[in-house]
């Protein structure tokens, strides 16, 4: 066991933990009834937090996300709905789209220097003006291809339900794993986070993998609008706003170093199941409003950050900060021998 | 294959490279030759040229004139990258890989084993692994690159540019931060180097080190090449003018007068001062009236011992007296208190508040000092700084000028005037004068004479040794990060400063 899978590990013992305690208190949560809806519901913020995933490890940070999936529905609804565009060829556009936007806002923080941070909030309020701009009211779509995707459903013996965007939420995370570990593209993405100096320097292609990152991941964010379009049928321009912090939570507790460098796909996946074993156990109890999910989240948050800190600065295990873990302070570059 | 430094083609021939800036000539036809399983070292202090000489061979500058040839091939680098591939590596000080990514895959990255399309992480590790074995070191290549010490760290970025077929490989300064061990584990994997033919070019402070692995040595002053020596034919001491660009007379020269002064009871008195790693301990006493110049190469520890007795590094050994007191120097807040003030080597990053005013910047230190909430009058403010400005004779059209907009000269004497209001009793001036004109120069050591005859206690770091002899009445000699000598009164001169930093 290496000493770097140390948060993996932490994320995976929290969701062992919630999910037995839930287990314990609602019989439910043994059945496939339960993992089926955990899997559907959480599939489109799931697949846009994959997205994040690699935003985050590469040292960036996205907060259009949110923007760009109501976005997606809105410009979705309006095409196939008022328009009587076939949905494929929408999907196909609106993806287009998608990943232009992203690209461009990695153009942007890649050539002319501004932190993702300011790029990607201008992102979020054009995404959400755009949005509003084509339809400030719910448009419900009705479209034969819809229902089909709505019928496309495996049903397990206990009548649990594996539906279509649990199925790519499943095949997005493949995917993820896959790109973040078994391709230079997401070793890149890792160097790049880890020190963005040196992965110049070793010749790692900077411009080409950030601007990819930012485009992956609006291009995560569209497909998880598109998921969400077809699950509620409809489009609707006041959709997930604040989505991108559900999100950027999720990859932080699912182990995801902040500053960059380190984190797994796997950790984020685990994260946002997490999170939905607790909705789900906070609806089912009935007692409690829902709104303690926010509470719990926070905690989680905070928690993760600390164990991130400590491991980082402290140990010397995890983090970025290495290179001074090991080196004592005064070989640090910046003070000037005679 | 193996190829010896005989070999009479040269792998790396560099001829007439010049490189010139908007203000300065950086490089004046300078001529650089490297051999097949040479360790070439190249020399100079500040402003010398090698980092631009270097900058240039691997594709960071773009030259201006000049050749140069690799492998009898006449090449131009463009980028880093175009340098690598051409077959010329960097290794710097600051090891420049991935801390997150595992020792395997900091070798391997942007070129790692593939198959079926994917990574081939087994693979990778296994080559690493051996790799590595090559020069006997023998690590879990799995593991984050930042589990290792410095020294492996560069190892790993050695073997990464020795396995991009490296023909030229060049460390700059890899041992600054090192410890012994390391050190000889290091120059294990240069001697294996040299074994397989390749040309290394290594740049080092230390001179111990220079002659422990070095086979050439080419010198460079003020972007001019003044020499190049097989090492094993040249004396410390000729190292050592040629590096400061100084003739040793031979009759010891007239030692400036002994000054008249009687000294009270030292000011600042510290007794084997060190820290781990920077200084090794080292013993000073100033008097009040006092200069004290601090003299050696660059890189000697200079800088380190003003660090230390400024509180801005924690000694780990020693102990300090003011007046007699033993005094904690562990901030340099402490050492504002003890009533020391420091002007740090490099204004620009260190002392100055480019965007405040000059009056601003002068008054910066005493408000400090006052604390928040004890503010300065406006008036009272415009006083100390017009005060000042007449007295350095700052050339500022007013006291509301942007420092940023004053000259070198000028911001160094606001700095000054900073710390002077503040009426310290030890002030650390480190290289006041580097940079600015020669009238200002003259003005600045005009100042630092009137000081001390103030009965300020002055200690100065300077790579200037005329300016030291003239105005220090007694001269530290630092060499390799160890105090080495003392010279007083008649016996500083600049020949008796060189023959103290070349001893061994």
């Amino acid at each position: 066991m290496k000493s770097r899978f140390l948060p993996l590990l932490m994320t995976f013992l929290v969701f062992s933990a919630m999910y037995l305690f839930a287990y314990s208190q609602f019989n439910s949560f043994g059945s496939m009834r339960i993992v089926g809806n955990l899997l559907r519901d959480n599939a489109f913020w799931g697949i846009a937090a994959i997205g994040m995933t690699f935003v985050i490890i590469s040292g960036g940070i996205d907060l259009s996300v949110g923007s760009v999936i109501a976005f997606t529905g809105v410009f979705c609804a309006l095409m196939i709905d008022r328009n009587g565009w076939d949905p494929l060829a929408t999907f196909t556009l609106m993806l287009c789209i998608g990943t232009a936007f992203g690209a461009l806002m990695g153009v942007v923080i890649h050539y002319f220097k501004i932190p993702a941070f300011i790029v990607t909030l201008s992102g979020l309020f054009l995404a959400r003006g755009m949005s509003y701009v084509l339809s400030t009211e719910s448009i419900r779509i009705e479209h034969p291809f819809y229902e089909q995707i709505s019928d496309l459903v495996y049903v397990f013996p206990d009548r649990g339900r594996f539906t279509f965007a649990a199925a790519m939420f499943l095949i997005v995370l493949v995917v993820g794993i896959f790109l973040a570990h078994y391709t230079r593209f997401g070793r890149n993405v890792y160097a790049l986070g880890g020190n963005p100096d040196a992965a110049l320097l070793l010749g790692v292609p900077v411009a080409r993998t950030t601007i990819g990152v930012y485009a992956l991941n609006s291009f995560l964010a569209t497909f998880a609008g598109i998921v969400l379009s077809l699950s509620k049928q409809s489009g609707d321009s006041t959709i997930a706003v604040g989505l991108e912090l559900d999100v950027i939570s999720a990859v932080v507790i699912g182990g995801t170093l902040l500053t960059g460098g380190a984190g797994y796909v796997i950790g984020t996946f685990i994260a946002v199941m997490t999170l939905g074993t607790i909705q789900t156990y906070l609806t089912l109890d009935g007692s409690l409003t829902p709104w303690w999910i926010k509470i719990v989240t926070g905690f989680l948050l905070f928690a993760f950050v600390g164990l991130q800190r400590l491991l980082g600065s402290g140990w010397g295990i995890f983090g970025v900060k290495d290179s001074s873990a090991n080196v004592p302070p005064e070989r640090q570059p910046g003070i000037q021998s005679s | 294959m193996v190829m010896q430094g005989q070999d009479k083609t040269p792998l790396l021939e560099v001829r007439g490279l010049t490189k010139t800036f908007p203000s300065t000539v950086a490089l004046a036809g300078v001529d650089f030759t490297l051999h097949r399983g040479d360790v070439h070292v190249l020399v100079g202090e500040n402003g010398a040229g090698k980092s631009t000489l270097i900058k240039v061979i691997t594709g960071v500058y773009q030259k201006d004139a000049g050749s140069i040839v690799l492998d009898g091939k006449s090449i131009n680098p463009q980028s880093p990258k175009h340098a690598q591939d051409l077959g010329i590596s960097t290794v710097y000080q600051e090891v420049n890989l991935i801390p997150t990514l595992s020792v395997a895959e900091n070798i391997f990255l942007g070129r790692q084993p593939m198959r079926f399309g994917m990574i081939d992480m087994k693979t990778a590790n296994r080559r690493a692994k051996q790799l590595l074995l090559d020069f006997g070191v023998d690590i879990d290549v799995t593991r984050n690159l930042s589990a290792y010490s410095v020294a492996i760290q560069q190892i790993v970025a050695v073997v990464r540019g020795v396995d991009l077929s490296a023909k030229v490989l060049i460390l700059d300064e890899p041992t600054s931060s090192l410890d012994r061990p390391e050190v000889e584990m290091l120059f294990s994997v240069i001697q294996s180097l040299k074994q397989r033919g390749i040309g290394i070019i290594l740049i080092t402070h230390f001179l111990d080190q220079v002659y422990e692995i070095g086979d050439r040595i080419t010198v460079l002053r003020n972007g001019h090449k003044v020499g190049e020596h097989q090492l094993s034919e040249l004396s410390r001491v000729q190292l050592i003018t040629e590096m400061l660009g100084k003739e040793l007379s031979h009759e010891n020269g007239v030692g400036k007068a002994k000054s008249n002064q009687v000294f009270a009871n030292p000011f600042l008195s510290v007794k084997g001062f060190a820290r781990r790693g920077e200084v090794e301990p080292f013993n000073l006493d100033i008097q009040p009236g006092e200069i004290v110049g601090l003299a050696g190469l660059l890189g000697s520890g200079r800088t380190e011992v003003a660090h230390l007795i400024f509180g801005i590094e924690q000694n780990d050994g020693g102990d300090a007296y003011v007046n007699g007191q033993p005094v904690k120097l562990s901030s340099p807040r402490k050492a504002i208190q003890q009533g020391f003030g420091l002007c740090p080597e490099d204004r620009k990053v260190e002392g100055i508040f480019a965007e405040l005013s000059v009056r601003e910047n002068i008054i910066l230190a005493l408000q400090a000092k006052m604390g928040w909430f004890n503010t300065l009058s406006r008036s009272k403010q415009d006083a100390l700084a017009d005060e000042m400005i007449k007295a350095l004779s700052i050339a500022t059209s007013s006291a509301d000028k942007p420092i940023k907009e004053l000259s070198g000269g000028n911001q160094q004497k606001v700095i000054l005037a900073r710390w002077l209001i503040s009426n310290p009793d030890l002030l650390i001036l480190d290289e006041p004068t580097r940079g600015i004109d020669v009238g200002a120069h003259a003005e600045i050591v005009q100042i630092i004479k009137k000081l001390a005859q103030q009965g300020k206690a002055m200690l100065i770091i300077s790579s200037e040794l005329a300016e030291v002899v003239d105005y220090s009445d007694r001269v530290v000699i630092m060499r390799d990060r160890k105090k080495v000598g003392e010279l007083e009164g008649e016996d500083i001169n600049e020949t008796t400063i060189m023959k103290a930093i070349a001893a061994h």
